[in-house]
Formats: structure tokens, sequence, C-alpha cells
């Protein structure tokens, strides 16, 4: 451990050299680096340090406290899973983008100013387009740009608000702030869009399914719960974040139940989850924010592991799609084991992780006494098990046999899987270790005769109704569809009103270069008639005359002289 | 090999039928549990016998439904963005 040494920047100069290394070399570096990176932090003890500073104001580029340590705990496990599961891909795009992003995050999350997390924020936007465009097709390079242009927007209203909190304030500190100033609200509106809050969600699954299946699982962890990470630095206790939540919980599952794409299920479903996190930041009570960041810490394990299942399927069958689908749990046991695993977690099932960090959310905000937000709650989470818990696995593994016989994941990816699946029942059988890094003191206790049968009760009757759906051929089947979402307002919508505009901006430049071409062609018309080829400048003329004006005016010259 | 995979124990819709079987006698067994465990209720509507069953069961219901009418104005064909 070295003192004042940040973890992050182990990661970024650590990834940079990944392309360097020979095969097989490289897959030792790019385990080993997170790991370090994970032995510096652990060991490392809280405080500030690595204070820098720019135009006198002063930068604190490295804290460790509570709050931070377990982000940036999670993100590293998150770093060590994603690379292993990718391990078996020549390609350097992923350990190296991917680490880089993983660094940025956890640089984010170690900010103590706002300046150093508008640095880190905007990396981990730069770092992770190249794990979309890695998939190297024609809508991955679209969606790519798509993603970017809106994480780099939320970098770019992060520093107008940063600029503006200054002057309000005099403070460059990321700590609590409000929403009363514009600074204030330039910020939170920042956040927002990279924790895909309502009508700023769709860039999350317009983008995560076009990415590799190595890059989705990594893409899956970092960006919004950093952005969860800050709203629970600046905003927590702020009342909107509920109602922002409770919505985020529920419209998602929605959209969800008829969506086609298995991984853009999983991306729904992680706007989902994303919910239950923002309404605990939200209600801000100690029992709240150590749900929130519990529910991090599970979620991003148990959507990694969601992810890596469908990335297998997705490079053994070369498809995600719910209607291609069926009956792989006799070509693949392994995965589709985990996959369950991952949809019991998610579903919050007793003894698994779930259960131990939503029910705390869920208890915070019955201690409340908010019915209408508990109730949406209760809903969103039979919901959520409704889609991801049931129809991943089911439309991807058992339904009816779609004829497809593949192989078994490769190697890393069933070990990668097997780690991630071996920690969600870790936790929910034993919720003590995490309660024990959490950010408060945890007086909780989740495994209670009420608390197991009610969500017992919750489940098991939604499942029932899935069945009895099922069964009476209610439930929509599998179609091949694209579903309008808030991105058909600039993919469609913004294309249209603006076409006028471009039409009459694509006439002024036509104008402009014929215009131009004209002009080109008279210049050169004149050129070629002054001193072209055969024009009077250049035409050689006879030698004789000028002899004979030589000689004329020698003559003159010498009678002038004899004068 | 192929003739082995293709009967596996999920293929038989006896077995099917036994999984249905099981998941009503658990959903029986859950509502039985009511009357053996403490309510600890932060809302009157917890103290309604069977609450979270019958709520999951209805509001899953209605969330399908409801999202099959959206399939009416949302769906369109899969290469509508191309």
């Amino acid at each position: 451990m070295i003192e004042g040494l940040n973890p992050a920047l182990i990661l970024i100069i650590g990834a940079l050299l990944v392309p360097l290394f020979p095969q097989p070399w490289r897959r030792v570096y790019v385990i080993a680096l997170p790991l370090v990176s994970m032995l510096q932090l652990v060991l490392h003890p809280y405080g500030s340090f690595a204070e820098a500073s720019i135009y006198n104001v002063p930068l604190e580029t490295f804290r460790l406290d509570n709050l931070s340590f377990i982000f940036g705990l999670i993100f590293h496990i998150a770093a060590v899973l994603g690379v292993i599961y990718a391990i078996h891909d020549d390609d350097p795009i992923h350990p190296t983008a991917g680490l880089i992003y993983a660094g940025a995050a956890i640089g984010a999350a170690f900010a103590g100013d706002l300046i150093t997390l508008f640095v880190y924020w905007e990396l981990t936007a730069i770092s992770s387009v190249f794990l979309i465009w890695a998939r190297r097709t024609e809508s991955a390079f679209k969606a790519g740009m798509r993603y970017l242009v809106i994480q780099i927007g939320s970098g770019v209203i992060l520093l107008a608000g940063v600029v503006l909190h200054y002057r309000e304030t005099g403070f460059i500190s990321f700590n609590e702030m409000n929403l009363e100033s514009i600074g204030g609200k330039l910020i939170f509106l920042a956040f927002g869009i990279k924790c895909a809050f309502p009508f700023l969600h769709n860039w999350l699954q317009d983008s995560y399914p076009e990415a590799t299946a190595s890059g989705t699982v990594l893409l899956s962890a970092f960006t919004t719960k950093l952005a969860v990470y800050a709203l629970a630095r600046g905003y927590a206790g702020t009342d909107m974040l509920i109602w922002i939540g409770a919505l985020m919980t529920a419209f998602p599952i929605f959209f969800a139940v008829i969506e086609n794409d298995l991984r853009r299920v999983l991306a729904y479903s992680l706007n989902n989850q994303l919910g239950f996190m923002v309404v605990a930041v939200g209600i801000g009570t100690p029992l709240a924010l150590n749900g929130a960041a519990a529910h991090a810490f599970c979620h991003i394990l148990y959507k990694a592991l969601l992810f890596m299942s469908m990335g297998a399927v997705l490079l053994r069958t070369g498809t995600c799609k719910g209607s291609e689908l069926g009956g792989l749990y006799k070509s693949m046991p392994f995965t589709t084991v985990c996959c369950i695993i991952g949809a019991a977690s998610i579903s919050a099932f007793p003894l698994f992780s779930g259960f131990v960090s939503k029910s705390m959310i869920v208890s915070a905000v019955a201690g409340e006494h908010l019915t209408f937000v508990w109730l949406m709650l209760i809903f969103a989470s039979a919901g959520v098990f409704h889609h991801s818990g049931i129809k991943i696995p089911y439309f991807a593994f058992f339904a009816h046999d779609s004829g497809i016989r593949c192989e078994e994941a490769p190697l890393s990816m069933r070990v990668a899987m097997g780690i991630s699946a071996a920690l969600c029942i870790g936790i929910g059988v034993f919720p003590g270790v995490l309660y024990s890094i959490l950010p408060y003191p945890v007086d909780y206790v989740p495994y209670t005769a009420a608390h197991v049968i009610t969500q017992l009760q919750l489940l098991m009757y939604s499942a029932l109704a899935f069945t009895v759906m099922m069964l009476w051929k209610i439930y929509p089947p599998e179609l091949r569809s694209t579903n309008l979402d808030t991105d058909w307002f600039y993919r469609k919508g913004a294309t249209a009103a603006l076409l006028p505009v471009t039409a009459l901006a694509g006439q002024t430049t036509d104008s402009l270069f014929t215009a131009l071409a004209k002009l080109k062609d008279r210049t050169l018309g004149l050129f070629d008639k002054t001193v072209g080829p055969g024009a009077w400048l250049s035409r050689s003329v006879d030698s004789s005359g000028m002899v004979a004006l030589t000689m004329g005016s020698l003559l003159v010259f010498l009678l002038l002289y004899l004068l | 090999m192929k003739e082995q995979q293709e009967n596996t124990w999920f293929d038989k819709p006896a077995n099917v039928k036994k999984i249905i079987f099981a998941l009503c006698v658990v959903c029986a067994l859950l509502l039985v549990a009511e009357f053996f465990y403490h309510k600890h209720a932060y809302f009157a509507v917890e103290e309604w016998f069977g609450f979270y069953a019958f709520y999951g069961f209805i509001m899953c219901v209605l969330l399908v439904l409801a999202a099959k009418v959206m399939r009416v104005f949302l769906m369109r064909d899969e290469d509508y963005y191309d």
C-alpha cells in the first residue's frame, strides 16, 4: 500500500499499457491490475489525500470515507469479473477500455471536489463508448454516437453547474448541495441523465444492448451506479428523488414485458432497480442510504451475472432475441443455472442477494409511511420478478425448443459467472459481511418471518399469474419488433422536425458550392485567356523585332550622343 | 446424441404439469402461513388477509394487460430505425 496513491490512477495508467503485452501475458496482467488496485484500496486508511490546486482553487482528488469506500470496492469487483469474463477474447479493446472506464468511475467516486468529479465523469463517457463500438457493426457505431452525445452532454451540463455553483457559494468541494440555485439544479440534471431518470433514460436501453457481449457486462456496472453514488453524496434527502425513483421502478417494467431483445429487457430492469436506489437516496435516512449502497453493491453483481448469461447466449447463438431462442438449457446447462441464480437475486428471493438489500429500502419507505410510494415499490418488485426473474430464463433457456444446439459458454465466461453467482448467494446467506461495510452502522434484520413469508407470497403469486397467463395464452408472445420509447423523439421526431432546416441548409450549401464552382471556372478562364497556352502574355514573339528595336534604340542613343 | 437430448425431463408434458401443481401447492401453503406469523404492519392494507399474494397476482395480470395495450401503440417493425 502506498499512502495517497489513488487506485483509479493505478487502473487508468496500467490500462494504457495493456496493448503492449503479448498474449498470454496480457491475460495475467489484466486480471492482476484490478486486483493490485483493489488491494491498494482495501489497505488504504480513510481520509483526504492527493490535494492539488488549479487557479488557486483547492482540489481534493482522493477522498476515502464510508460512502466512497463501498462504491470503490464494488467497482473493483465488477472490473475483475468483467475482465475475467472477456479473457477468451484476444481483442485488446475490452480490457483497455474496460479498465480505463472502471478507473474513471472509481476516480469519480473518490473525487472530493467537483472539478475532479467532472474530469473523471467525462472520462467514463469517452472510455466506455469503445465497448459499444467494439461490436463493429453499423448499428453499434450509430448507437455509440448517440450514447456519446448524451454522456458528454451530461458532463458539459455538470461543468456549467459546477462553475455556477462555485460562483454562487465559493465552494468547490463535492458535498451536500441543494436545488435552490441554478448551479445546484444543473448538477442535479447532469447526475439525473447518467442515472437514467424517467424521460432521460433511453440512452441506456438504446446503447447497452448494442455493445459486445463482454462490453455490456462492464457497461452495466459503472455509469449508472456512479450516478447513484453522486446523488447520495450531493442530494441525499431531496424529496423529489422519492417520486422520480418510484416512477423509475414502475414504468420500465411495462416496456420490459413487450421487449424482444433479452439484453434490452435487462436494460429496462436495470432502470427499474436504479429506481429503488433513487427512492432510498431521496428518503436519505441512515437506513435508506445503507439500503441504497447495499442495493447498488448487490445489483452490480446480479445484473452483471444476468448480462453475462445473456452475453454467453449471444456469443454461442448469435442472437439475444426471445423470439429466436428457447430450449437452450440442453446446450448450456451451466449458463442456465447461473442465469436462474441471477434472476432469483434480482427478484429478491430469500437467501439471494437482492433480498437483503431491497428489503432495507422497502422497510425505509414503510418507516416513513409513504403509502403510495410503498405500493409502487411492491408492484415493481413483483414486476421485476415477472420480466427479469421469469421471462429472461424462460424464453432463453426453456419455452418452446428453438432447435438451436450450441456449445456451452467458454471457460472464462463460466468462471466469471460462477464467481458472480457464488457472491450473489453468499451475500444472501451471510448478509452480515455486506452490512459491515455499509456507510452507517446497521441495525437491521432481513430474515424475519414476516419479511420472508410476505416476500414469498408476492413472488409466488406473481409466478402463478405468469403461469396462468401462459396457459390461457394471454401472455404477449415474443415478436420481432421495435418498441417506441423516448429515443423516438431524437431519432425520428427531431429529424422530421428539422427536415425543413436541413433541406434549407442543404440548398444553401448546394448553391454556395455552385457559385464557388462558377467563380472558379471564371477565374481559371481569365487566367487561361491571359497567361494560358497561346494567350497574349505567354505568346512567343519573333526575336528579329527585338533585334531591330535594340538596333534602333542604339542608333537613337548614338545620334543623341553625337549631337 | 440428438435423440437423447430431445427426451429431457422438461420435455414431457406430465412433468410440466408436476411443476405447475407444485407451484399451486406452494401458493396454497403460503396462504395458510398467514395464520402463523406476527404481522409487523406499517400500513393498514398489510393487515388484510394475504395482501401480498393477491396484490402480486392482480398487479402482474394488470401489468401484462397494460403492456399488451401498449404494443398497439408502440410496436413497430424490427428495422423501423434503419
